[in-house]
Formats: structure tokens, C-alpha cells, sequence
């Protein structure tokens, strides 16, 4: 197995609370928890498993450069005041007497408009591309303003960003070939919604890598993409409904399937020792949870990547039957071609689904024996009873940390780029009450991830439960306590939940992770 | 008994019903709200056909037009290939002719091609003829069949078809092993572990 169990040495040295020997040889017995990236609970002991996997300001980074530069020229606030001029006219479009068929909805009705979130991508000549609600061909004159709005701007040398009206925040994000725009009235900041729409372009791009769309765009510039994306709308729609609902995407994070380290370790070196030339990731996913990773050397796999791998699995019931072979750009990695991934659950109805990724698009016949091979491997041994055993309980419950005033929480290792967080209680059983709790979650999450003012901690008496976030540069942490809780309370449930993070990172956490 | 591997594909247009044909064939079950196919998806069905075992290695293609550039890939090599069209689709049936074309000319020359109207059950809302189909199925000297995966009619027929099809034995390697990389290779070193 893994000899090499030491801590890499990162340099921590400036501003470390826990002294660093400790952190070399007794983790769970650090009286502290570390509050510094790489010695916090969950931090990977050998390298991490993705490229830089800690912020969310990662992904909202590159629009941020596109957007300074193009400030650079000419004034913002000219653009805005465009804008918002511009959006009165908006606002009349979308009267226009739609044409309308299937998603069966009425684009001029007032529940289209209410919806709490829209999408849209269009063609920089302004074509319909995807629209989250209604029809693309409803709303072709809609999206035609839009790109007026963008090209209008554009030609001051200006990029617009975005438009407040009437509650409303319209957010553009430019990405040539496409332009995509959401609409919404619930989100804090335009930095959530750019978020949300970088996962669209993406997600995207996966579809059909960059290099396609950039030439079919060069060769036709009024392309009708719908021809090519026909059939795989739902993997935008359900992608969509994750951002909404899945932690992990908020946190730019994967959380795990909690299992003993000796089970996970066996688990990880089966599917290290099946391994082939083309090979580059093996994955195996127990439902949106992460069973083990095992990687080519040198590569690394972005958590984006993996969460457009889920949504890709996750959605489609094809995979079900029989063995998927598919071709699937993972874009923050390349976004110039394809891999191509052996895609098969473990056992007819088993929630266990194996992902093998590989470069070359004849390998499919050597990923299948891969499987087969690792399969082979697995059930002759007790860790795989272990696996089926861990996959029959849901998850952990609050109650076992003893925190009685605690509901519920988040946690987010940075440097490993894994979250953990418990099912939800009684108290959030309901799907209404999840995305309360959810859109609380995101709130907090907001405030500390302000774009000009972040702040470190945050906490908020409510009426229905108490909340609180603290960031430091190892973890994020997000909490839900009972509304009768104090803050005092509060601080001292943070640090026994953070020792006892510690105590069960084993099981919570991947903490070593293998290669070929 | 031999056993004889015959690679087959289903091709034809997006929701004509080419995996629950496959899923009929395979599993003998019938899912009305399958999603759809991404890429292509692999499985294989043993049956006995006179004094042989026929072991079907079926790849499902993907019906959608990103996956097209793909399809060489996977009729390469194929002994047979169905195509699907949706008889309460016109349309499926144009774009049949389309796959027939290709087939004819970059597809293997002995290609077995079988002609499959789906949806036969929907007879009701038909906008393809049965007899334009058979005419047009006996003009390129394919089998044809009216098929429903929903009610379980003429599937195994199809694959039956096939096999009475297939050029007897000795030819075996020669029509459906040579030339192409996406074949079951026949070595395969399987190490037991510890």
C-alpha cells in the first residue's frame, strides 16, 4: 500500500497557530485544530487530488480579469447607465406573444417571470442556444436584446456585467463563442450568478469541447446549436437544480461516502492495480458521493470537472444497463478535446458506479476488462461488504457529536477540496424546508465570500435557527444551531466539532490518494 | 457447440427507440421513460442458433447529432446493423435512408442490414406505411421488420434474422473480426490476485 504517510512540508510557516511537529506525526491527537491550509481535519496527506481546489474565487476569477482589463478602457459607469436604460426595453420584450410548444410554458405569463432563476445562452449573433424555462424559440427576440445590450458596450470597449432593475440582477458573462445571462431576484451578489453561469458554459464545453464550437462558429456564424446540444438540455436543467440544491457545488467542493480508511484504502488499491496505458482517472462514485479517486501521475482532476462527471452520471438512467462508452470534454483540464469514459454501475441497481476515464476512443474493450479486473479483485475481498454495508445508512446524524444545540453544518477542507456535512435533521426533512436551509447556507456563504468586504466569521439570530460561518485559510465552516443557542454556546460547539472532524477524518475524509 | 461473436449496432435517429429494443432483446424489460443514450452503450445476449451459440456484442449508439462523427466507429467491423426508424415518424424514416446510404459506402461490404419500424404498438398515429418500408427494405435487400419493444413483438425475431443471415462458420473471422480495433480481444491475461 501507500508507504509514504508523511506530511508533504508546504510551508506554513508565517502565521501558524498549531506548532508544525505536531502536525507531522499525531494528527488526531492536535490539541488545536489546524487553522492553516494543509493541517486543518480533512487535508490530504499526500498531494492533493485536485488542481487547486480551494476557492471558490477560483472559478469566478477568470470573468474577474476579462472584466479589470476591458475597465481598463473607457467608464464603468456610462455602461451601467446603458444598461439600465436598456432594461427598460428588456422588460418589454419579454411581452412579446410567444410561439410556444414544449417545457410547456407560456414565456409572456406572470409564473414565467416569477420563476426565481433564469438561464440563458445564446450565439454571439444573438441565436437561442438554451433557456432554462419556456421555449428558445419564444424567446428569440428576448435573447436578441440581450445581445444587443452586449454588443452595444462592447463597442466602447466596454463589457457589461451586469443590471440591477426592480430587485432583478440581469449578470452577463461573455465567453466567446457564447454569451450567457442569468436573471434573478433571490441572489446576494452578480458574483453567485456568474458562478452559476460558469457552470453552465462549462458544462457545455463539455458537451462539445471549445475547439468544436469556436470553429463551428468561425465556418457558420449564425449556427443553430440547439441541432447539436438536442437531447442533452436535461444535463443543463439538472445541472441547474444542483446548484440550487448541492452543497458541494456551493463549496466547490466533493464530499465522500464515510468508510472505514482500511476499507478505502483496499477499495483505492483494486482500482489502482487495474490500470491501462490510456488510463488517466478511475472514479468510483457512490451516488453524488466519492468512493475513492485514483489518478494518472501529474494529472489532476478540478473539482468542477468531477461535478460536471456527476451531473453527467447522475442524470441519465442510459448508464444503468449494459456498459457506456462515451466521449466527455473535462474542461478545466483541456478544453480542446475529448476523453473518453467507460461508464458502468458495479451491480444492477447498486448505487456503486464506476468512471474510467481514458484518452483513447478505441480503449473501450481495455476499460471494460479494467472494470472487470477491478471487480474481480473487489469481491473477494471484505472491503467491499464494508462498501455495501456503508451505502445502506444514509449518511452520519448530528447526534453522534453530542452537540445538542448543533442541526446541521458544512465543513470544507481547503486543501483537499472535500466537504463533509451530516443528513439532514427531522427538522429539515421536508424539501421546502432543505432549501431554506440551503438558501440560508448560501447566504452565509456570500458574506464570507464578498467580493470587496469578505468577512472572516459571521453570525445570525434567527427566528427558526441561529447561523454562523467561519473562514480561515484551512476550512470553511457553515452551522445551523436551534434559535434558543447563544453565541457563546456557539463557539464552544465549533471547537468540539472541529476535534471531533479530527477524530473521524479517516472516515470522513479521502486522505491519501493513490495514482497508477 | 461453437460459439460465434457477432458484432451488431443499432443506428438510426434520436427517440425511435433503439435502447429499448436493446433492453427488450437483453433483458426482456421495457422502461417507458429511459433517458437518452449518451455516446453508446455495450452489451452482449448468448442464443443458441442451430448448432451454435450466437453471442451478440450490441453496441447502442446514440441517436444525437453530436454523437454522428462517432457512428464510423461502431459499424466498423459490425456483422449486422439494425436500423431503427419510428413508424409514427416520418421523418425517422428519411433519416433511415440517410444511415443506409452511409452504411453502403463506408460501412463493411457484407454488412447484414436489418430495417426496423418501432413503435408498432402506435399504430394509430402511423405516418409510415408498412408496405412503403418493406418495399423499400426489399429494394436494399435488408430484413425487415415491424417492431414493438413496449409489447415485445418481433424483437428476438430481428436478432434471429440475423443469424440466419450470417454467413455459415469458416467465414466467421472474416466478417465480423478483421480491421477493427473496437473488437473483444480474444487474449486476455486474468491474474488472480492474492
Amino acid at each position: 500500500m501507500d508507504e509514504e504517510r508523511q506530511r508533504p512540508s508546504v510551508p506554513w510557516e508565517n502565521g501558524t497557530l498549531a506548532p508544525a511537529h505536531h502536525l507531522c506525526t499525531e494528527r488526531a491527537d492536535s490539541p488545536t485544530p489546524g487553522l492553516v491550509e494543509g493541517t486543518e481535519p480533512g487535508a490530504g496527506q499526500k498531494n492533493a487530488m485536485f488542481v487547486h481546489a480551494q476557492s471558490f474565487e477560483d472559478l469566478t476569477a477568470e470573468a474577474e480579469e476579462a472584466r479589470k482589463e476591458a475597465e481598463v478602457f473607457g467608464s464603468r459607469e456610462c455602461a451601467e447607465d446603458v444598461g439600465v436604460l436598456v432594461e427598460e426595453k428588456r422588460v418589454e420584450q419579454l411581452n412579446i406573444p410567444p410561439d410556444c410548444r414544449s417545457k410547456e410554458e407560456d414565456v409572456s405569463s406572470e409564473a414565467w417571470r416569477s420563476h426565481k432563476k433564469h438561464m440563458f445562452v445564446l450565439s454571439e449573433a444573438g441565436k437561442p442556444i438554451y433557456t432554462r424555462y419556456g421555449t428558445e424559440e419564444a424567446l428569440s427576440s428576448t435573447m436578441g436584446v440581450m445581445m444587443a445590450l452586449v454588443s452595444f458596450v462592447e463597442a466602447e470597449n466596454n463589457i457589461i456585467r451586469s443590471i440591477h432593475a426592480d430587485g432583478c440582477k440581469v449578470v452577463f458573462l461573455t465567453k466567446s463563442p457564447l454569451v450567457l445571462v442569468g436573471v434573478s431576484r433571490a441572489c446576494r451578489s452578480d458574483k453567485e450568478l456568474l458562478r452559476e453561469l460558469q457552470y453552465v458554459y462549462y458544462q457545455i464545453v463539455s458537451l462539445l469541447t471549445l475547439t468544436q464550437l469556436n470553429h463551428i462558429f468561425q465556418h457558420k456564424q449564425n449556427y443553430d446549436l440547439r441541432r447539436l446540444l438536442a437531447g442533452s438540455e436535461y444535463l443543463t436543467d439538472n445541472l441547474l437544480h444542483r446548484l440550487d440544491h448541492d452543497p458541494g457545488l456551493l463549496l466547490s467542493a466533493v464530499t465522500c461516502l464515510p468508510l472505514a480508511s482500511s476499507s478505502r484504502g483496499v477499495i483505492s488499491s483494486s482500482l489502482q492495480a487495474a490500470k491501462s496505458k490510456n488510463l488517466v482517472f478511475s472514479i468510483l462514485l457512490a451516488g453524488d458521493r466519492l468512493v475513492t479517486l485514483v489518478r494518472k501521475k501529474d494529472q489532476f482532476l478540478h473539482h468542477i470537472d468531477l461535478h460536471l462527471v456527476f451531473n453527467l452520471v447522475g442524470s441519465s438512467s442510459s448508464f444503468r444497463e449494459g456498459e457506456g462508452w462515451t466521449p466527455i470534454c473535462l474542461p478545466k483540464f483541456n478544453t480542446a478535446g475529448f476523453f473518453h469514459a467507460h461508464i458502468s454501475y458495479l451491480e444492477p441497481a447498486s448505487e456503486l458506479c464506476l468512471i474510467l476515464v481514458s484518452t483513447d476512443r478505441e480503449d473501450f474493450f481495455n476499460m471494460s476488462d479494467c472494470k472487470q479486473k477491478f471487480l474481480d479483485r473487489l469481491s473477494k475481498r471484505s472491503a467491499y461488504q464494508a462498501l455495501k454495508e456503508a451505502l445502506k445508512s444514509r449518511s452520519y446524524s448530528v447526534a453522534q457529536i453530542g452537540i445538542p444545540e448543533l442541526r446541521h453544518f458544512m465543513y470544507k477542507s481547503k486543501s483537499s477540496g472535500l466537504y463533509t456535512s451530516p443528513e439532514f435533521p427531522l427538522v429539515y426533512q421536508s424539501d421546502e424546508e432543505q432549501g431554506r436551509l440551503m438558501a440560508l447556507y448560501q447566504d452565509l456563504h456570500s458574506y464570507v465570500h464578498h467580493p470587496t468586504r469578505p468577512l472572516r466569521s459571521f453570525y445570525r439570530c434567527g427566528e427558526t435557527e441561529n447561523m454562523m460561518a467561519w473562514v480561515t485559510s484551512g476550512f470553511e465552516l457553515y452551522l445551523c444551531f436551534s434559535p434558543l443557542g447563544t453565541k457563546a454556546l456557539a463557539i464552544s460547539a465549533v471547537n468540539k466539532l472541529l476535534k471531533w472532524i479530527r477524530k473521524e477524518e479517516d472516515r470522513l475524509f479521502i486522505l491519501s490518494h493513490l495514482t497508477y | 457447440m461453437a460459439l460465434r461473436e457477432l458484432k451488431v449496432c443499432l443506428l438510426g435517429e434520436t427517440g425511435v427507440g433503439k435502447s429499448s429494443i436493446v433492453w427488450r432483446f437483453v433483458e426482456d424489460s421495457f422502461d417507458p421513460n429511459i433517458n437518452p443514450t449518451i455516446g453508446a452503450s455495450f452489451m452482449t445476449k448468448t442464443v443458441q442458433y442451430q448448432n451454435e451459440l450466437h453471442k451478440f456484442l450490441i453496441w447502442d449508439t446514440a441517436g444525437q447529432e453530436r454523437f454522428r462523427a462517432l457512428a464510423p466507429m461502431y459499424y466498423r467491423g459490425s456483422a449486422a446493423a439494425i436500423i431503427v426508424y419510428d413508424i409514427t415518424k416520418e421523418e425517422s424514416f428519411q433519416t433511415l435512408k440517410n444511415w443506409v446510404k452511409e452504411l453502403r459506402q463506408h460501412g463493411p461490404p457484407n454488412i447484414v442490414v436489418a430495417v426496423a419500424g418501432n413503435k408498432c404498438d402506435l399504430s394509430d398515429a402511423r405516418e409510415v406505411l408498412e408496405k412503403d418500408a418493406k418495399d423499400y427494405a426489399d429494394s436494399i435487400h435488408a430484413i425487415f421488420v415491424e417492431t414493438s419493444a413496449k409489447n415485445a413483438i418481433n424483437i428476438n425475431e430481428v436478432f434471429i434474422e440475423i443469424s440466419k443471415r450470417i454467413p455459415v462458420t469458416d467465414a466467421a473471422g472474416g466478417t465480423s473480426g478483421k480491421g477493427f480495433k473496437l473488437g473483444r480481444q480474444e487474449s486476455e491475461s486474468r491474474r488472480t490476485c492474492c
